[in-house]
């Protein structure tokens, strides 16, 4: 007998949907997860491209983690910067730098950027915006360099300088005041540098340490935690406890142990 | 969708089917942390200075650990224009205590004064964790411990705020010897202001709502000294 509905063979699974909706309205907390308050940036210069992300993770007040990486590998001369709903930014990433790595190996051409754009918004758009992906795309290809913005439902922006997530104004207002046409490979690492540390200083989702990528013509460059404004103090006092400050109730190691008597027969070695 | 040829009236419904409700919330938290500890002869009070809302900064010095006339002091976490009047409630009454006595208030009685203030506001509180600390009559440390209706404790040390539940077992094993095969004891002034810096530090690490600047009050019989140090500021 065929099944009356047909489990599908790839993709996401809704079959608890309308469950979790009955148990939300019954009063049961769904999970929530880890949302990267972030922010990232991407600015054209002269010579190509250059990404910047801030490395806080968190998870409603509390940090998460403290040095994460949100500047994503999509292709050799492609990366992108993620923000929204960590999980999501991963794998959509990882998904789409799956596929091109295929397309390549199946047309023996250099990934475009735009082909890039097109899978990435063709598929967030596919899901409606429940995939809480926001992207910062760019790279360096044989029609020159790119630089795009990819909302979470699909929407797709192209600009000499964007940004994203939470620290987005806080990081814009640096590129409004300070951006110029034609900048040079040093003025362009400045001014990410700049907009993520207005993002880590002035919102609360962003902080710690400052990660930039640079990508031109025929070299692309990761600076992994490129500045480090926020190294911890030392601790006033050493917290190493003494040998016996854990009280110790009652002791037994027979219990662990079969105890047999006579000789231990040999290890079969044959 | 089938037309609808009674739409619904009462309200707008959401995606489950059921009525939205709209209600207008008179409080807010501003985040930030304090704590107290008690000692033999002397209590300390601390405090961040940061003040926020949502993932926004305010301002990075807004002190919320206040010097009152009686010579005790006062630690506030929560929302801060709440604290403000609170603070100005408090004080304005220490000042009629003094005309009226022709003496200042003893940190015991102030104690009992502002649970009676925040009850008083039981059915719209000062959305205020207040943590008083001060020196009683025999000369000893005294920390008192309350919540924004006035329900409060004599305690020996207490963290309160945004990071209260990252700080309160460190407490709990430092100060309370909690865990740890040995008597409790009263720390020293010195042990006490290693612990307070070290439980900020920390705390600044992994809440986002702390930070900027730490502010420690060490009250004593003979006055209160204030000491500022630096905290993370992202």
């Amino acid at each position: 007998m065929a099944l009356k509905f047909e489990l599908p063979k790839s993709g996401f699974n809704f079959d608890n949907y309308n469950r979790n909706l009955i148990l939300e309205s019954k009063g049961l907390k769904s999970p929530k997860t880890i949302k990267t308050g972030t922010t990232i940036v991407g600015c054209v210069y002269k010579d190509g491209i250059v990404l910047g992300a801030d490395t806080r993770a968190t998870n409603g007040p509390i940090v998460a983690d403290k040095n994460c990486e949100k500047i994503h590998y999509l292709a050799p001369n492609m990366y992108c910067c993620g923000a929204g709903t960590a999980a999501d930014t991963e794998f959509t990433t990882n998904l789409i730098s799956s596929k091109l790595e295929l397309h390549r190996l199946a047309t023996n051409r250099q990934s475009r950027v735009v082909t890039a754009m097109t899978m990435l918004k063709q598929m967030l758009f596919r899901y409606q915006g429940n995939i809480g992906a926001a992207l910062v795309l760019g790279g360096y290809d044989v029609t020159g360099p790119h630089l795009y913005t990819i909302a979470p439902h699909g929407s797709t922006d192209k600009l000499p300088y964007v940004t994203m997530g939470s620290g987005s104004l806080a990081a814009m207002t640096i590129f409004e005041n300070g951006w110029k046409k034609d900048m040079s490979r040093e003025e362009a690492i400045e001014i990410v540098k700049d907009a993520i540390e207005s993002g880590i200083f002035n919102d609360l989702g962003s902080g710690s340490n400052v990660d930039v990528v640079v990508i031109t013509k025929d070299k692309t460059e990761v600076l992994r935690n490129y500045k480090r404004p926020n190294e911890r103090v030392k601790k006033e006092q050493s917290y190493k406890y003494p040998r016996g400050t854990t009280a110790v109730l009652k002791t037994s190691i027979r219990n662990f142990v079969d105890v047999t008597e006579g000789v231990a027969t040999p290890m079969d070695l044959s | 969708m089938p037309y609808d040829p009674h739409p619904n009236h009462e309200g707008f419904l959401n995606s489950v089917g059921s009525p939205i409700q709209h209600r207008f919330n008179p409080h807010t938290d501003n985040g930030g942390t304090t704590l107290a500890i008690a000692g033999k002869d002397f209590c300390l009070v601390a405090g961040d200075t940061r003040q926020s809302e949502g993932y926004s900064i305010n301002t990075r010095y807004a002190p919320k650990v206040h010097e009152l006339s009686n010579g005790s002091v006062l630690a506030t976490s929560g929302m801060y224009a709440d604290s403000v009047n609170l603070v100005l409630n408090i004080e304005t009454r220490l000042e009629w205590y003094k005309h009226k006595h022709n003496k200042t208030m003893s940190a015991t009685a102030s104690a009992q004064m502002l649970m009676t203030v925040l009850y008083q506001k039981r059915f719209f509180p000062y959305y205020v964790f207040n943590i008083l600390g001060g020196v009683d009559e025999k000369g000893e440390g005294c920390v008192f411990s309350y919540d924004p209706v006035g329900c409060y404790r004599r305690e020996t040390y207490q963290a309160h705020g945004s990071s209260a539940a990252l700080i309160q077992p460190f407490l709990d094993n430092q100060c309370g010897a909690k865990h740890q095969n040995i008597k409790e004891e009263l720390l020293t002034l010195d042990q006490a202001m290693k612990i307070t810096k070290d439980a900020f530090a920390s705390a600044t690490e992994r809440d986002i709502y702390t930070g900027d600047y730490l502010e420690i009050f060490v009250i004593k019989k003979s006055g209160v000294t204030k000491h500022k140090f630096d905290l993370k500021k992202d």
